[in-house]
């Protein structure tokens, strides 16, 4: 099962090496997103502050979200998916596989930008490193509990705006949870808490996501 | 008593035709006789004035939006693991009523707010969950619409509305903590005054003629649901 994992891991990173411009992609749309709104709300540092942690995270929701389509499209269209399907390996073992793949390729350089950002909003040293901490915790949730929606909506009509009707409610705790810790570590209190139940999120996604998402994957390819 | 005798659509189209009639006439009687006693009886409240009427929409509303959801993915579940053709009309008939419902509730809510709060909405939990929950019902709407193989889209929405249904306390909770952060309570519903019976009353009534239309609804658009896939 390890073998299995290990050997899927290696194939997405190796074609997203192969393909560096869609990881780019994914990077870019972040890190534009977050420069906008300075533009569009004015540069006043206090309000930026105020608003930083929250428009970081949302950027970080829309980029994981964005990227998304392509995580079970390329290997449909080819025809790998469907060799997945049949194979002996357990077919949550390789979606759990390519999400974490999915997370390195798109996830990780966020939270790797993300002190870059907080310096361009301006945020106190101290919370760089609860920001980055919590969307470390935070992405791969949204990398596993995408792959669910993007297993829905495999190879159908305008499936990249539906998948966002579909994920975005669900990415909400998510969301709220991420951008609280950075505002409660803000106020002094300390993000322990909010991190703590990240990873308890973490947890739970991580057991019945790929679960779900195979589920999906059996009924969209069917 | 034969539970799987009806699970065939063949069986249970006529019997859905009956029900929804009496259902629908329940629903009608109900209606008028809640309407009656919220808008007549029902003492004028002594804080908020005659505005406190809408109550007798809103809370049905409200509590319809949330089972409905529930008993969405209760079918939905069921004819995943079942396979039962029917399983999956129900949970298809029954979206729509519950995306109506939390519709319902969040407008009314907003037309309430106004007056009490002074603003038509508030980033209050039970707004916020209540806005999510349509989000979540349109995205199941919006999903199995987009399928044209009625089986692969009983079956796909099945998942969402099951993954959903798990979501739903969690997204509730962490509404709720945000919101305790964000604002100190603006809005809190925990001190709600003793309802005088009357109202009380009233507001039961509504709350089963919501169910009875609910079920009515439900039962017609299985019906249209059973004649397209004759």
């Amino acid at each position: 099962m390890l073998d299995v994992s290990l050997g899927i891991l290696r194939r997405d990173l190796l074609l997203a090496l192969r393909r560096r411009s869609d990881v780019a992609t994914a990077l870019l749309f972040f890190l534009i997103v977050a420069s906008l709104f300075p533009l569009g709300v004015g540069a006043e540092p206090n309000q930026l502050r105020a608003i930083a942690p929250g428009v970081i995270w949302v950027a970080a929701l829309l980029s994981s979200m964005l990227s998304l389509s392509h995580l079970f499209a390329d290997d449909h269209a080819d025809g790998t998916l469907e060799q997945m399907l049949l194979g002996a390996a357990p077919l949550g073992v390789v979606v759990a596989a390519k999400a974490l793949a999915h997370w390195l390729v798109c996830g990780l350089p966020l939270v790797l930008v993300s002190p870059l950002i907080a310096l361009q909003y301006d945020l106190p040293g101290g919370l760089h490193g609860v920001l980055a901490l919590s969307l470390a915790l935070g992405t791969p949730v949204l990398s596993l509990v995408g792959a669910i929606g993007a297993a829905l909506t495999l190879g159908l009509r305008g499936g990249g705006v539906l998948l966002s009707l579909l994920v975005l409610p669900l990415y909400v705790p998510v969301l709220i949870i991420g951008a609280g810790s950075v505002e409660m570590a803000a106020a002094g209190q300390g993000g322990m808490g909010q991190l703590l139940l990240l990873g308890a999120l973490l947890a739970v996604a991580a057991v019945f996501a790929p679960w779900a998402s195979a589920a999906a994957l059996r009924i969209s390819a069917e | 008593m034969k539970w799987f005798w009806y699970a065939s659509p063949e069986t249970f189209f006529p019997l859905a035709g009956r029900l929804a009639y009496g259902c629908g006439i329940a629903a009608a009687l109900l209606a008028v006789a809640g309407l009656y006693v919220g808008f007549f009886v029902a003492p004028t409240d002594a804080t908020q004035g005659e505005v406190y009427r809408i109550i007798f929409i809103h809370v049905p509303a409200a509590w319809m939006s949330m089972l409905l959801y529930l008993a969405m993915a209760f079918w939905a579940a069921l004819g995943l693991a079942l396979n039962t053709r029917l399983s999956g009309m129900m949970a298809r008939a029954i979206a729509p009523s519950g995306a109506l419902f939390t519709f319902i509730a969040l407008w009314t809510g907003a037309l309430w707010g106004k007056p009490t709060w002074g603003a038509y909405w508030v980033w209050d939990a039970r707004l916020t969950s209540e806005l999510i929950l349509l989000f979540l019902y349109l995205g199941f709407m919006a999903l199995q619409a987009s399928i044209d193989d009625r089986r692969r889209s009983d079956r796909a929405g099945a998942v969402l509305a099951i993954v959903g249904a798990v979501n739903v306390p969690i997204i509730y909770f962490s509404v709720q903590w945000w919101n305790t952060l964000h604002q100190g309570a603006s809005v809190s519903f925990a001190k709600a005054p003793s309802m005088a019976a009357t109202m009380f009353t009233g507001m039961i009534l509504m709350v089963l003629a919501f169910w009875m239309y609910s079920f009515a609804v439900t039962f017609v658009r299985v019906r249209c649901l059973i004649r397209e896939q004759g």
